[in-house]
């Protein structure tokens, strides 16, 4: 059985720079990849290369196709989906027609607004309210809510517990837990690396554009983890 | 009386100004560019009436059915084939290379048309009125001219609310980059925006036509007009225009009750005054992007 | 001698040789060189003047002809009005324009891009206006001659009419450099960056950016009294003229945004094809418009933009170089 995601020697650069040093990883249907790292070590670099919105060297198979090179506005028909760090509604927009246009491309499946309005009750009551007013927990579920709408094969998050409350990332990651539950394939970026192991069926460490150390959470000691994260 | 009178011309007038400022908002407000060719397209669509009633005969509103789908591909084509080459470099771009469209329009009208003021005939639409009081009557086409502007108001608003394309336009607007993650392409988005306008300006070309006369320079003066519309409505504020192409009316009947010198300065002071006490118009609906 | 101090010396040895000839025209050139030399340093001069504020400061201003208009209008004030020397009121003229222009910053500076563009041009037009509509003093829409111009003799008066537009030519390439190789150029540089973020490291940004702004109107002004000091005649639709900012434009785009040098090669390019084109004004604005598009999509850097990204030449020393082991590549993940 082929992979749902894999990446052969991904390369990443701004400019000069280059952020990404052959990153080769791979996802089976159903898994939930976590990707953990120092700041600067490439996740969020990782990220924007897979759903097309940085270019990138090496190849990229989505269900066993070559995706490498296909712009981000035809990847989301394709099956991806992103939920970019920061959020990024569309602030002049409500959150009915943010989560509307999640579903611009109609991809057909069980996401719908009445099922994301259901994983997230709270947001119920905000629905005509502009993404503006809402708090940073809405704003983070109303992002997860948009990116789920186009029912996606891969769905990426990039950092979804950042600068919200204790209480409000319990919510949130008792969502990511049904989205697993349906079957939905997922690579997340997580600052804090015991919520990111809880989630994920399988971990990879960057540093410095680097994969430093992978394998299952079970598999990994705390030692072996810290090194991989600060290098030594 | 006097003063009653000039406001109601102010506000047909102003009719006519917020068709002028109504195409220029939708690019202002979806892609953060300003289109300086935007008078001289109206004039440009002007001529292009002129040229289709005299080639097949119709009368000049009939001509819309031939100038809004082919203004529209045309739009779509200088945004798609010319200003999306440059996007993401900043206003600098769009500026000059609408800049040098105006130019080109101008001096390629001269050429073709000749320097002469021509008109569109609608016949007795012209000068058909409704009497108010004895002495004071409003005449049909200004008033045929705002309830054009309200209707293609209604229906942008409409569109933009509750069609899937319009709250795409809207996203695209606030972050073209986040737009792609949704499958949006906001070139496309972009290409579209512009046909629409040039659609609209295809109507106000004609509309211009028929209250005015009109020649290949007289675009920069309407493109004044139509920036003073969106200053005054709100930057990129659809539903602004309205309001804004009003006061500008009233601003420029009433300079002209006091002197008819003032006509256009008292305009132009109008809007100075609003840059001065509120500088994003006074109905704001694009939010800053950096 | 590194590579780059040959080329300034290069840069100002032909300096020097240019100015030579252009001093020395009056005296072996011909009355038509004369007005043709004149008529080119107007429009180099606005260009310089444009580039400065546009390519350097950010300012995308086309309301330029309003402190052209400004200055001429300046100039017949002071000469017919109230009798002073025509020659000697020039440099008044720039700094009756810079008063002018000083309100209209406080205004112009709340905004941005589009805006400032756009308003820039709502006050040309507003002062035109009502220089038109004042019809008792300033003559309305027909205007007012400078007949005070006919106490000189025609030939001393083009002399110093020549040489005053020399002079302020240079001045304003001089100004410039000057000032771009000062404090404000590296609080410019800062600014064209990251305009956030130079207010945060301690640049005066509106500060900054008024001081260029009226020193650029203050220049466009004298240069306004200096072309209708030749016109002898000032009407306001001459006067405050889109063309005095169109043609600049024109020429900054051809010749290089935001380089010295550009501007100088836009000029010649300019001058060039009207005087091939100059029987029909049409075509020859048509091939500019054309032109400039072309420009804008194919060498956005203009001419020599594209000549110093691809062999590195800069003649005018305006850069502030560091040493190679300051340099840094941006190392910035997002």
């Amino acid at each position: 059985m082929t992979d749902l995601l894999s990446l052969d020697g991904v390369t990443a650069h701004y400019g000069l720079f280059q952020a990404l040093h052959g990153i080769t990883l791979s996802a089976r249907a159903g898994e939930t990849i976590a990707l953990v790292g120092a700041n600067g070590a490439g996740k969020t670099t990782l990220m924007r290369t897979i759903c097309g919105d940085l270019p990138a060297g090496g190849r990229i198979f989505l269900h066993g196709k070559d995706i490498t090179g296909i712009p981000a506005h035809r990847l989301n028909a394709m099956g991806i989906a992103m939920v970019p760090e920061g959020r990024k509604l569309f602030p002049s927009l409500t959150v009915d027609e943010n989560t509307q246009i999640g579903g611009y491309t109609k991809r057909p499946g069980a996401w719908s607004r009445e099922a994301v309005y259901d994983l997230f009750p709270e947001l119920i009551k905000r629905r005509a309210n502009k993404a503006l007013d809402l708090s940073g927990g809405e704003q983070q579920m109303v992002a997860i809510g948009r990116a789920l709408m186009s029912n996606p094969d891969l769905l990426l998050m990039d950092e979804i517990s950042l600068g919200l409350a204790p209480i409000v990332v319990n919510q949130i990651y008792e969502a990511v837990d049904k989205i697993r539950a349906a079957g939905t394939t997922i690579v997340l970026v997580e600052q804090d690396i015991g919520r990111g192991l809880s989630v994920a069926t399988h971990v990879y460490c960057l540093l410095e554009g680097r994969v430093s150390l992978e394998g299952k959470p079970a598999d990994l000691s705390q030692k072996a983890l810290t090194d991989a994260y600060f290098g030594v | 009386m006097d003063i009653f009178y000039a406001s109601v011309n102010g506000v047909l007038l102003g009719g006519l100004y917020a068709l002028y400022g109504l195409g220029l908002a939708l690019t202002f407000g979806i892609m953060r560019t300003i289109n300086l060719a935007h008078g001289d397209m109206i004039v440009f669509g002007s001529f292009m009436s002129l040229v289709v009633t005299r080639v097949l005969g119709l009368p000049a509103l009939a001509s819309l059915v031939v100038l809004i789908p082919a203004m529209f591909l045309l739009g779509r084509l200088f945004q798609e084939r010319v200003m999306n080459r440059s996007l993401g470099e900043g206003i600098m771009p769009s500026i000059i290379l609408t800049f040098g469209l105006s130019v080109v329009i101008q001096n390629a009208l001269l050429l073709t048309f000749s320097a002469d003021r021509q008109t569109l005939s609608a016949g007795q639409l012209q000068t058909m009125s409704l009497p108010l009081t004895e002495d004071f009557a409003i005449g049909v086409l200004p008033l045929m001219t705002l309830c054009v502007v309200i209707v293609l108001l209604i229906a942008l608003n409409w569109f933009f609310r509750h069609t899937m394309l319009g709250r795409a336009f809207r996203a695209t607007s606030d972050d073209p980059e986040v737009v792609a993650l949704m499958g949006i392409d906001p070139r496309r988005t972009y290409g579209l925006a512009m046909g629409l306008a040039f659609a609209i300006i295809a109507i106000t070309g004609v509309f211009m036509g028929l209250r005015t006369n009109f020649a290949p320079f007289d675009g920069p003066a309407r493109l004044i007009f139509a920036f003073e519309v969106i200053i005054i409505g709100g930057m990129g504020s659809i539903q602004g225009v309205l309001i804004g192409g009003v006061i500008l009316g009233v601003a420029q009947t009433m300079g002209n009750l006091v002197n008819p010198a003032f006509f256009q300065l008292s305009g132009h002071v109008a809007t100075l005054l609003v840059l001065a006490i509120r500088p994003s118009g006074l109905f704001p609906e694009t939010i800053e992007r950096d | 001698m590194t590579a780059l101090q040959t080329q300034h010396r290069i840069g100002a040895a032909l300096a020097l040789v240019t100015l030579a000839a252009l001093i020395s025209v009056p005296y072996w050139g011909s009355a038509y060189l004369q007005r043709s030399i004149v008529e080119f340093l107007y429009f180099l001069a606005l260009a310089q003047i444009w580039n400065f504020m546009a390519g350097y400061a950010g300012m995308f201003s086309i309301g330029q002809q309003a402190w052209v208009g400004v200055g001429a209008y300046a100039l017949i004030v002071l000469a017919q009005d109230l009798g002073l020397n025509p020659f000697w009121a020039v440099p008044l003229t720039g700094v009756i324009a810079a008063v002018f222009a000083l309100p209209t910053s406080w205004l112009l500076f709340r905004l941005k891009g589009a805006y400032f563009a756009v308003a820039s041009w709502v006050i040309a037009e507003t002062i035109r206006l009502a220089v038109n509509a004042d019809i008792n003093w300033l003559g309305g829409g027909r205007g007012r001659s400078l007949t005070t111009m006919g106490q000189f003799e025609r030939g001393f008066r083009e002399d110093v009419t020549y040489l005053l537009v020399v002079g302020i030519t240079i001045l304003s390439l001089v100004l410039m450099v000057w000032m771009l190789r000062s404090r404000i150029g590296l609080g410019l540089m800062a600014m064209r960056d990251n305009a956030a973020g130079a207010g945060g490291v301690g640049v005066a940004v509106n500060r900054t950016r008024r001081i260029v702004y009226l020193a650029a109107s203050g220049l466009a002004g004298v240069v306004g009294a200096l072309i209708f000091m030749s016109a002898l005649n000032v009407r306001p639709d001459a006067a405050f003229s889109i063309n005095w900012v169109a043609y600049p434009i024109f020429i900054v785009i051809i010749g290089g945004i935001g380089t010295i040098e550009g501007p100088i090669i836009g000029a010649i390019v300019f001058y060039i094809l009207r005087e091939y084109l100059d029987d029909f004004e049409a075509w020859s604005l048509l091939a500019f418009g054309l032109i400039a598009i072309a420009m804008m999509l194919f060498a956005p850097k203009g001419i020599w933009g594209s000549i110093q990204s691809r062999w590195d030449i800069e003649l005018f020393p305006i850069r502030r170089r560091l040493p190679a082991r300051f340099s840094t590549p941006s190392t910035q993940e997002t």
